[in-house]
């Protein structure tokens, strides 16, 4: 038996019966018919006979009806610079609820289709997140409010016909609250110019203030820096400079902070220099399975309430003056030994995911302990994008229902929906003299408003960000407002008696600052930084260091302050509770508590973790499937159908029915809950049948708000099924198990020429008397690749599964949405997935030794299967290395899909796009929320040199080759050579790791050689012995890890086992 | 039972003709033809004199009755315009010389001159005898041929299988055996079989003919909300095409110009007095100035006060489009334009000449793919630093080239016939 296994699901795992079953069955779906089927039924001939006299007079009154007369209408009048048919690229900055992304908006014709990152930024370096690629979708969102509206009644809203007429109405609704405060509720804001019109707003009303109140907040960090350090901010991080990450819980490569900033620089460490490996040692301590746990080379759970106590323990470890907690659990223990030793020899980063204000004191301790400020922390930038601090809301809901509160204005927050006491601040809105929301959509808390005066998407606005103090991106306008909508700040500077608007300011503010070409150039840059910071308030000790020029300032120590450690550790002491099962509430990388919840790329996204899509869930630990008997006899119906068992959660005598996925690794007292579902139906199409609010499950301990509950009764069994639409076991590779390859850095030391020896003998096996493979291993031809030969690198080491390239792919390719019921039934679409794999020993699946993420797409083979089984040639090869797919020629037969052993392949099974001739002939089939993706408006978020794919057609990644192509074009049209940089795919320009490398491999010199020939050591094919030539490599995934493997790999004899590589 | 095997001869005898029947077909597109059109119909028509002399009888004119003189001016006519008084002559009649065309060969040219030779006068003439309209097309007569043909054999077969069937009849009375009575022609299942066939092949052979057609709209010419003339604009006042299609160039749109383009011209020209007559299609007589005043109403333009104008009030003029590709056709304007230094004309046809502009390609993908398969790619020469650098990329096809294993590179060669470079 193996030391270790690779598996994607129990059942493969144990390899059960059913699980065998299924992926002999490549369609994994029974035909539409009744039970007695198709030749029993009563009049099947007549039926069929019904049905093709039917289609045939369909298709040819389809196909004969008169060629639609089609209008070519030009401007009236052509702006200057703009030619139809060019993409145009404009920097802006993707704002979300304080999520700051510089990036790039690609515009076509005058709306943009496609964001991508900003490489003129130095902290992010290009890198994209899956909510910032999905964030041109809700641009052309239609339940976005269309124009200003005032609630006439409960639950009715009519539309206010100018903004003049909004100006007079809420000026005389403020003139009558007299002295009562004012307030501003916002998510944090990092605009110094909208600081500035928020404070002189608010300087209009005396007594009123500006409450920052995030949903995902970052209290208890701010807190404690401000007690450790002096400063109510929180510091910049280091991670390329800390050879030992240690992260209690926070999911810092998906969803803590600044997750794009994080990854770039955590990859650095990562990558492996094959003539000497080095990598730095991630740790990660946490109650569930997160991204980032995945990644780490060790992996340690606990309780969500241990958490306080594992980070004392590091610190007395680490010699800090507290005194050591009881850990009973002795893996735990021999873990924080081990990091501690490590810490304490190498240095490194502390981070933790807690918003308990002691955790993050004591995390404080231990990076004043181990020098991390000053190497990998930097205080001499801060990092705004979170500054709420929840007392404030909660003292203002208190406010709030003592009528205290005589106007609120809200803009980004909902705490209707995200506050752990959602019914009191909803109790507290009906004592609000004048409510009114900026927000975009008629989300929970604006209906309780009583003015809804939408602001413009980040595409349609002007503006600017401060996200690290001195460095400024700036938002500009990509489209014309789709909506009558108008910013809030000049709604807030109009009814502050400024006749101006906020677009003019905020171009007077910055031309005065900068003058007016080095703005123009800051414009066209998209980001300044200068190392100035212009936010007021929040650095006050960085206003000093204006006049630093460079951006790279030596990084700032802080003055730390231990007196707050004690008192922390002492507040841990006594602050310990915990039930049977602890309920922890996390993000995914795809939803969150904001507008993007409606957002249907980001609900199809399957959650790295989990593959789940369209809904929350419960991730319940191996033991308590255990407890409920979901394994019994190792083989059960759990995972084979998206049916679910459901467990009732009690909490203050509520109840809430959330079904469970199973999921190893998971401490055994701990639940996992993501937070985002069961949104208003204002917001998005049956979003209220999409999961589950569970926000409400937080608690506030006093001074912050945790995200972890342990007084929560689970019941003992299911209280009932719900579907889940889960992509885990959709495809096989039946059985054959080296897809993935992955050792310890210690195997990898020992051994370096593993990966390599195993393709060597693969290679002398079949290719005996010349050694070449290609040409000697197949009865087939082999052709020449006379121009560009398109090849793509991805680095298993880097790739981190958060999902940036699979909706880059998405918005790209025109790839459709399918809704949650085709989901289930295996229909998605995705040209691009990451692949899960767990690795554990076969027979401890809890004890998880590493997860490994592997992006699968075509992989374009030079000896494709699918090629030959095509009837009507619909699939061929390239001159340039690319396995084309011809839409108009496919006929929809499956068998390419049938023969492609990567699995890769995706039909049309309905017309998700509305592409055919006849308007919605799948009303019935599909879900509401894929046919609104069809309406006029979504429809102008689709990629007009993408054809977009009608029912009967199969699909798969192109390559992007609407990319290459433009790029040879381009070169030929300035009459110059291609270079190596003029093309990326749409996945490998959204990833922040850069993980992903594509280009042209008969160019020697081009980035992908380069990879190629430096990483011969881990370079492999997928399923090379088949012979299918792909022209993806992958660089097999190195943990770093003392852990030497020993036994054979399972590659080795399952080369033996395969069958010869003929086809 | 008996009589069964050889009717099922007879058909498939009989089928056989049919199908042989319509595999007659046109044979080749003759070269000389195409030739003629993607190259010389630009500029030259056969019967009429347009921006060159009419063809027709070309070979009788002037020097070029020697071959050879007639490949130097077709390879060089600047250089050729000093060694010859003809062309000269020809240059002062038509204010511009001939472009040259080094591309074609001498066969090519000859290929032409046949064409020109031969090909059919417009309309039915009086001096060519009873020749049916159009193309004097060979195939045509042999589908009748065989038409004729296979229909007196069925006939010949119909009679046969009656005189044997009546034989038949006559034996077995003689030899009293019984037999069911014949059945009329209209109710024999084996006449019926035979004529469903007939129609299925038949049927079959026309639906799949003319679904190849649908969508297809070569000759395309829709009436536009402006009657606007490119012979007018193009042909006589010499407008380059890129004044107003400039995005041909850049885009893969040769984009409509906007009004305010029209407007940089029209503020000035508000009459249409020194042109031709012009006529609709269908032989109305246009007024020019009334149509100059269609745009005005666009532009929100009054001319007798000029100074008032206010281009932002300008309405888009909806034009119908006439080239239309399928949605799953990818087509780049400046790829071939700028890349490919086609001539518009190539697939517009003689722009300059039409009063109303109609589809003039047939737009198919067999249409497409000719002139892929056929045009030579530009590759980089360093010697005299023509052609585009780009494709040094085909290392093979340069060296290739150099060594004479080829003689030219077609767009074909380097993958220009492959579906993806069209379809994606």
């Amino acid at each position: 038996m193996s030391d270790k296994k690779y598996w994607q699901s129990f059942g493969e795992l144990n390899n059960a019966e059913g699980f065998k079953k299924l992926a002999q069955n490549e369609f994994q779906e029974d035909l539409p018919t009744d039970e007695q089927g198709w030749l029993d039924a009563k009049a099947p001939r007549r039926d069929f006979l019904k049905y093709l006299g039917f289609t045939t007079a369909a298709a040819s009154l389809a196909a004969s009806c008169e060629a639609p007369v089609q209008k070519a209408i030009p401007f009236a009048n052509q702006p200057e610079n703009l030619v139809p048919g060019v993409a145009k690229y404009y920097a802006t900055t993707y704002v979300q609820d304080g999520d700051v992304l510089p990036i790039i908006a690609k515009v076509r014709d005058g709306r943009p289709i496609k964001i991508e990152g900003n490489k003129l930024c130095n902290y992010t370096k290009g890198g994209t997140s899956a909510r910032a690629q999905a964030s041109v979708l809700d641009l052309y969102d239609s339940f976005r409010l269309p124009h200003p509206k005032r609630k006439v009644s409960e639950g009715r809203f009519e539309e206010i016909p100018t903004y003049a007429q909004v100006d007079k109405l809420i000026g005389d609704e403020l003139a009558k609250i007299g002295t009562a405060p004012v307030v501003f509720l916002s998510t944090t804001i990092t605009s110094p110019t909208t600081k500035q019109i928020i404070s002189e707003f608010l300087a209009k009303y005396p007594g009123s203030r500006h409450v920052q109140a995030d949903a995902d907040s970052y209290s208890g960090m701010l807190l404690a820096n401000e007690a450790s350090f002096g400063r109510r901010a929180i510091p910049s991080y280091h991670f390329e400079n800390a050879k030992v990450i240690v992260s209690l819980g926070a999911d810092f490569l998906g969803t803590w902070l600044n997750p794009v900033e994080f990854a770039s620089q955590w990859v650095v460490n990562r990558k492996i220099d094959e003539a000497k490996p080095a990598m730095s040692k991630h740790y990660q301590f946490e109650s569930y399975l997160t991204q980032t746990g995945s990644n780490a080379d060790e992996r340690f759970t606990h309780r969500p309430s241990e958490t306080g106590a594992v980070a004392m323990a590091i610190l007395s470890a680490l010699g800090g003056a507290v005194s050591v907690p009881n850990i009973s659990d002795a893996k735990l223990k021999a873990g924080i030994a081990k990091v501690a030793a490590d810490l304490k020899a190498n240095g490194g980063l502390v981070i933790s995911g807690s918003n308990d204000v002691n955790v993050q004191s004591i995390v404080n301790a231990i990076n004043n302990q181990i020098g991390a400020y000053g190497k990998s922390i930097n205080w001499s930038e801060t990092l705004n994008i979170r500054q709420g601090i929840d007392k404030d809301l909660v003292d203002l809901v208190s406010q709030m229902n003592a009528g205290q509160v005589g106007a609120l204005f809200i803009y980004g927050a909902n705490p209707a929906y995200t506050f752990y006491n959602a019914a009191g601040f909803k109790e507290g809105m009906k004592k609000v003299r004048l409510a009114v929301s900026f927000n975009s959509k008629l989300d929970e808390t604006t209906e309780l408003c009583h003015f809804a005066v939408p602001a413009p998407h980040y595409l349609e606005s002007w503006g600017d960000t401060e996200p690290k103090s001195g460095y400024i991106s700036f938002i500009q306008p990509t489209i014309n407002p789709v909506f009558k909508t108008r910013p809030y700040q000049t709604s807030l500077m109009k009814w502050s008696g400024n006749t101006n608007d906020y677009d003019s300011f905020f171009k007077t503010y910055w031309e005065v600052k900068l003058g007016k070409q080095a703005f123009n150039k800051a414009l066209q840059d998209g980001v300044l930084e200068n190392g100035q910071s212009a936010l007021p308030g929040i650095s006050q000790s960085l206003t000093d260091t204006i006049g630093i020029a460079t951006v790279t300032p030596s990084l700032g120590a802080g003055a730390f302050n231990s007196a707050n450690t004690s008192a922390a550790a002492s507040g841990l002491a006594t602050n310990k509770q915990s039930g049977k099962y602890e309920i922890v509430l996390y993000q995914t990388v795809a939803v969150n508590n904001t507008a993007s919840g409606a957002n249907p790329w980001l609900l199809e996204l399957p959650d790295p973790v989990t593959k789940a899509t369209w809904d929350n869930y419960a991730m319940i630990p191996l033991a308590k499937a255990n407890e409920m008997g979901l394994f019994v006899g190792k083989d059960s119906k759990y995972e084979y159908f998206p049916s679910k068992p459901v467990l009732r959660f009690t909490y203050n005598n509520q109840e809430l029915d959330l079904p469970v996925l199973v999921i190893p690794g998971m401490n055994a007292n701990t639940i996992a809950i993501a937070v985002g579902y069961g949104r208003s139906n204002n917001i998005g199409v049956g979003l209220d049948k999409i999961g589950k609010n569970v926000n409400q499950l937080a608690i506030f301990n006093g001074t912050t708000i945790d995200f972890h509950n342990p007084g929560i009764t689970v019941s003992e069994n299911k209280v009932g099924e719900y579907k889940i639409a889960q992509t885990q076991i959709h495809n096989s590779y039946e059985n054959r198990t080296e897809v993935v390859k992955e050792t310890t850095m210690a195997t990898f030391l020992k051994n370096p020429k593993q990966f390599k020896e195993e393709r060597e003998h693969l290679h002398s096996t079949y290719a005996p008397q010349t050694g070449d493979y290609r040409t000697e291993g197949t009865l087939y031809p082999d052709y020449p690749y006379p121009g560009p030969k398109w090849g793509m690198a991805i680095d298993m080491n880097s790739c981190m599964g958060c999902n940036a390239c699979v909706v880059a792919c998405h918005s790209e390719n025109n790839v459709p949405v399918v809704g949650k019921k085709e989901v289930m039934r295996y229909h998605d679409m995705h040209w691009l997935r990451i692949d899960r794999y767990f690795v554990s020993k076969e027979d401890n699946p809890d004890d998880l030794q590493a997860v490994v993420f592997q992006p699968m797409l075509c992989q374009h083979c030079d000896n494709a299967p699918c090629e030959n089984v095509c009837p009507v040639a619909a699939t061929m090869h390239s001159s340039e290395g690319i396995n084309q797919m011809i839409y108009n020629r496919c006929i929809g037969t499956r068998y390419c899909a049938n023969n492609c052993p990567y699995k890769v392949r995706r039909f049309n099974w309905a017309d998700y796009m509305g592409a055919d001739s006849f308007d919605d002939n799948q009303r019935q089939v599909l879900e509401a929320v894929v046919l609104n993706m069809n309406d006029d408006l979504t429809r102008m978020v689709l990629n007009p040199d993408v054809t977009v794919r009608s029912r009967g057609v199969m699909e798969k990644c192109s390559f992007c080759v609407q990319r290459t192509q433009e790029a040879k074009l381009t070169a030929k049209k300035e009459n110059r050579q291609l270079k190596d940089n003029d093309v990326a795919s749409a996945c490998q320009s959204a990833c922040p790791t850069n993980a992903i490398t594509f280009g042209n491999v008969n160019d020697k010199e081009s980035a992908i050689s380069k990879v190629r020939a430096d990483n011969q050591l881990r370079t492999f094919y997928v399923i090379e012995q088949i012979h299918t030539l792909p022209n993806v490599t992958y660089l097999a995934k190195i943990r770093n890890t003392d852990q030497i493997i020993t036994t054979d790999d399972l590659e080795a004899h399952a080369i033996d086992d395969a069958p010869a590589a003929v086809h | 039972m008996l009589p069964c095997k050889p009717i099922i001869k007879r058909i498939s005898l009989f089928l056989f003709t049919l199908v042989a029947l319509f595999l007659t077909t046109d044979i080749a597109a003759q070269d000389g033809k195409v030739l003629y059109q993607t190259n010389c119909q630009i500029c030259h028509s056969l019967d009429k004199n347009l921006t060159g002399p009419a063809l027709r009888g070309f070979l009788e004119r002037g020097p070029w009755g020697d071959r050879e003189e007639l490949y130097k001016w077709v390879h060089n006519p600047a250089a050729y315009l000093a060694t010859s008084d003809y062309a000269s002559q020809l240059k002062n009649q038509y204010g511009t010389i001939m472009q040259a065309f080094p591309q074609l060969t001498n066969e090519e040219i000859d290929a032409i001159a046949e064409y020109v030779a031969t090909a059919p006068p417009p309309g039915g003439t009086p001096t060519g005898g009873p020749v049916p309209e159009g193309a004097p097309d060979n195939s045509n007569r042999n589908s009748i041929f065989f038409g004729i043909l296979s229909l007196i054999l069925a006939v010949i077969a119909l009679i046969l299988m009656q005189v044997n069937s009546n034989l038949k009849k006559l034996s077995d009375d003689k030899e009293n055996i019984r037999r069911p009575d014949p059945v009329p022609f209209y109710r024999n299942k084996i006449y019926i079989a035979m004529f469903a066939m007939v129609f299925f092949v038949v049927g079959g052979y026309y639906l799949a003919k003319g679904a190849i057609k649908l969508g297809r709209d070569k000759g395309y010419m829709p009436e536009q909300p402006i009657y606007y003339s490119h012979k007018v604009h193009a042909g006589i006042n010499q407008i380059s095409c890129l004044y107003c299609h400039g995005s041909a160039m850049e885009s893969k749109h040769a984009a409509i110009p906007s009004v305010n383009t029209c407007m940089n011209c029209h503020k000035a020209i508000s009459s249409y007095e020194k042109g031709p007559q012009l006529y609709t299609e269908d032989g109305r007589e246009v007024d020019g100035t009334a149509e100059i005043a269609k745009l005005y109403k666009y532009a929100g333009f009054d001319p007798a006060r000029p100074n008032d104008w206010d281009p932002a009030k300008a309405k888009p003029v909806e034009w119908i489009k006439i080239h239309n590709l399928p949605d799953h056709v990818y087509f780049n304007h400046s790829q071939h334009v700028k890349a490919g230094n086609v001539q518009c004309q190539t697939c517009h046809g003689p722009i300059q000449d039409m009063d109303v502009v109609s589809q003039f390609s047939e737009l198919s993908m067999g249409w497409c793919v000719n002139c892929h398969r056929e045009t030579k790619v530009n590759f980089y020469n360093e010697g005299d630093s023509t052609g585009n650098k780009f494709y040094s990329i085909y290392e093979k096809f340069h060296n290739d080239l150099a060594s004479g294993k080829m003689d030219s590179v077609t767009v074909s060669d380097i993958g220009g016939t492959e579906c993806q470079k069209c379809h994606y």
